[in-house]
């Protein structure tokens, strides 16, 4: 019989699976060129003001109304605003909403889909029936009537579309607590006197949080177009304030004679949306063992 | 089976209810604000205010309104709209159809393509036609219906000039906004149908239809579809249940005079009959079409049913 080598070689340290997600992703080019560039357009959006040599809110009268030309890439508003700048400027209230929202409804969510997933019972029929409901009231509707009755600001924008986001979350979380729940290392865990809050943390969040990230990521990338959604039918931020949604709903108005103004702020809200879920793909298939790298 | 459909439909009728009771009470008490101060507008005295309070019954205590309401509701009476002066129901009676008609449409064309491309993709996986696939599905959902409308708008009627922006004349008038929420559906379709498929095509029965020597076409469309199509008619149904209620966008673009843009206007018109019966409508379809696919897809799937 030959011998088995069970002690692994030296040097070879085993890698967790974080560390082979990553390089997976890291081998997707396409996932890797869409990071650099919404990390560029990120870096341009949080650094505005250092890049763009206008004002996005004052008017300017003797320039209103330029098609896209060098001075103004993407031309100028009714106001003589520059859009570009507006686009930039605006994106950081695009994305506050997108990345505000998601990380509220993550924070909600992840206890909701754990307890019901991990205790069964009253508590998951509870609170997956709360979701259900949720579920059966049309999103923006439901979000549009939220802001109304909140009062229309960026706050109660982020507040809404979380609330609406919840039962997405917290069926997925709830799911795959469900299947780890009844794997051999937590009964393991539960055999050596772990408590449930200790199992639920420390043994199925871990498990969890692959599937969490990519439904994040996607997540975001909705959140964003709800926001722009809702301030296209004019809730949420107020004029002067730029906002891709607002900018749109302004430039909708004016199509026929000045094209660029609804151009330009939807096709940022498009690349950003679309970068979003080339990385958000990526990282689905570096989560999946089925897909190779 | 019958056993499996009755219990569906004992699930959803107190789906329904708790719906009717969340929307009754986010509008009756959790609301800030007198509601018949709202309604009867700034310069009304407080006779008229108290006219109307009495005469929608805000005079009586909550519970008896609530009941009250419910019963009514169960008669198919959701009161009458401030705006329209009419019965709610009759407001969205006129209204469904556009948004039914828009869903259908789009639904139908959007599964219809994407189901193609998503077979297609899965076929020639890793091929530069499923590279192409992925590219145009991946960029068909990411742009946002409101962009996506108006950029339709640009290019076929204010620059080439074939088709109507707005209104609901005729049949050309469809073809945008079916357009604009047919592209989303059918990269959602598409992808779903190729990441299906793929996980079909690698499972044994399919393996042994092969082996058996059976046409390629026919283990595709006969024996590897049929199981592809599970979870897509699980998708499906989330769109129309969603459209029904949730094409407030595209409806709102193209000026067509549907249900979504009924709830929009209602409010922002503060019309509170009319918001209570659009929202419980449109969420009372909502259940009703998951019902329906529950049930399509205990057919389709036996193994649901003895779960």
């Amino acid at each position: 019989m030959p011998e088995v080598d069970l002690v692994p070689e030296r040097g070879a340290r085993p890698s967790g699976l974080y560390q082979l997600v990553l390089l997976k992703f890291l081998r997707n080019r396409v996932a890797l060129f869409g990071l650099c560039c919404l990390l560029l357009l990120l870096l341009a959006i949080l650094f505005a003001p250092q890049v763009t040599p206008y004002n996005p809110i004052e008017k300017n009268t003797p320039e209103r109304n330029q098609a896209p030309s060098r001075l103004h890439p993407f031309g100028t508003d009714k106001l003589g605003r520059d859009i570009l700048s507006r686009v930039l400027y605006g994106g950081r209230v695009s994305l506050q909403v997108g990345f505000l929202s998601v990380g509220l409804a993550v924070i909600i969510s992840t206890p909701l889909g754990l307890i019901a997933g991990f205790f069964g019972g009253i508590a998951d029929n509870g609170i997956m029936r709360v979701m259900d409901l949720i579920l059966a009231f049309p999103g923006l509707i439901l979000a549009i009537w939220l802001v109304s009755l909140l009062g229309s600001n960026i706050n109660n924008v982020i507040i809404a579309i979380a609330f609406f986001s919840l039962p997405t979350f917290s069926r997925l979380i709830r799911g795959i607590t469900l299947s780890i729940r009844e794997m051999e290392y937590v009964m393991a865990a539960r055999g050596m006197g772990a408590g449930s809050l200790r199992i639920m943390f420390f043994h199925i969040l871990p498990g969890v949080l692959g599937p969490m990230i990519v439904l994040t990521t996607l997540g975001v990338s909705g959140a964003i177009v709800a926001g722009a959604s809702l301030s296209f039918l004019g809730l949420g931020v107020r004029p002067p304030t730029p906002e891709w949604g607002a900018m749109l709903a302004d430039g909708r108005n004016y199509l026929r004679t000045q094209w660029w103004m609804a151009v330009f702020p939807g096709m940022t809200i498009t690349l950003v949306v679309l970068l979003l879920n080339i990385i958000g793909d990526a990282l689905r298939d570096a989560l999946d063992p089925n897909v190779r790298a | 089976m019958s056993q499996y459909i009755l219990r569906r439909i004992a699930i959803a009728f107190p789906m329904i209810l708790a719906v009717t009771t969340v929307v009754f009470v986010m509008l009756r008490v959790a609301l800030p604000g007198d509601p018949a101060q709202i309604m009867a507008g700034d310069r009304a005295s407080p006779e008229q205010i108290e006219i109307i309070r009495r005469k929608l019954g805000f005079d009586r205590p909550v519970v008896e309104q609530y009941l009250i309401f419910l019963r009514n509701f169960a008669g198919g009476d959701l009161g009458r709209s401030v705006k329209f002066r009419e019965p709610v129901m009759g407001v969205i009676a006129r209204a469904f159809p556009f948004t039914a008609t828009l869903t259908v449409l789009s639904v139908t064309v959007g599964t219809t393509i994407g189901l193609v491309i998503g077979i297609i993709t899965a076929v020639y996986q890793r091929t530069w036609v499923d590279n192409i696939g992925i590219v145009l599905t991946v960029f068909f959902f990411s742009i946002p219906t409101f962009w996506l409308g108006l950029m339709l708008i640009l290019i076929f009627s204010v620059g080439l000039r074939v088709l109507p922006v707005q209104g609901t004349g005729t049949w050309r008038h469809f073809v945008l906004p079916v357009t604009t929420l047919a592209v989303g559906q059918s990269a959602l379709i598409a992808r779903l149908t190729r990441s299906s498929m793929i996980e079909v095509l690698s499972t044994d029965y399919v393996r042994t239809a092969r082996a058996k020597g059976l046409a390629r076409r026919r283990v595709l469309l006969r024996h590897a579809l049929r199981n592809t199509l599970i979870p897509v008619i699980t998708v499906v149904g989330l769109s129309v249940g969603g459209l029904l209620g949730g094409a407030v966008i595209t409806e709102s673009i193209f000026g067509l005079p549907g249900v979504g843009r009924l709830a929009i206007d209602a409010i922002s018109n503060r019309d509170y009959p009319m918001i209570q019966g659009a929202v419980i409508l449109v969420a009372a379809s909502f259940v009703f079409v998951n019902l329906i696919v529950d049930i399509i897809y205990a057919f389709v799937d036996p193994r649901i049913r003895y779960a």
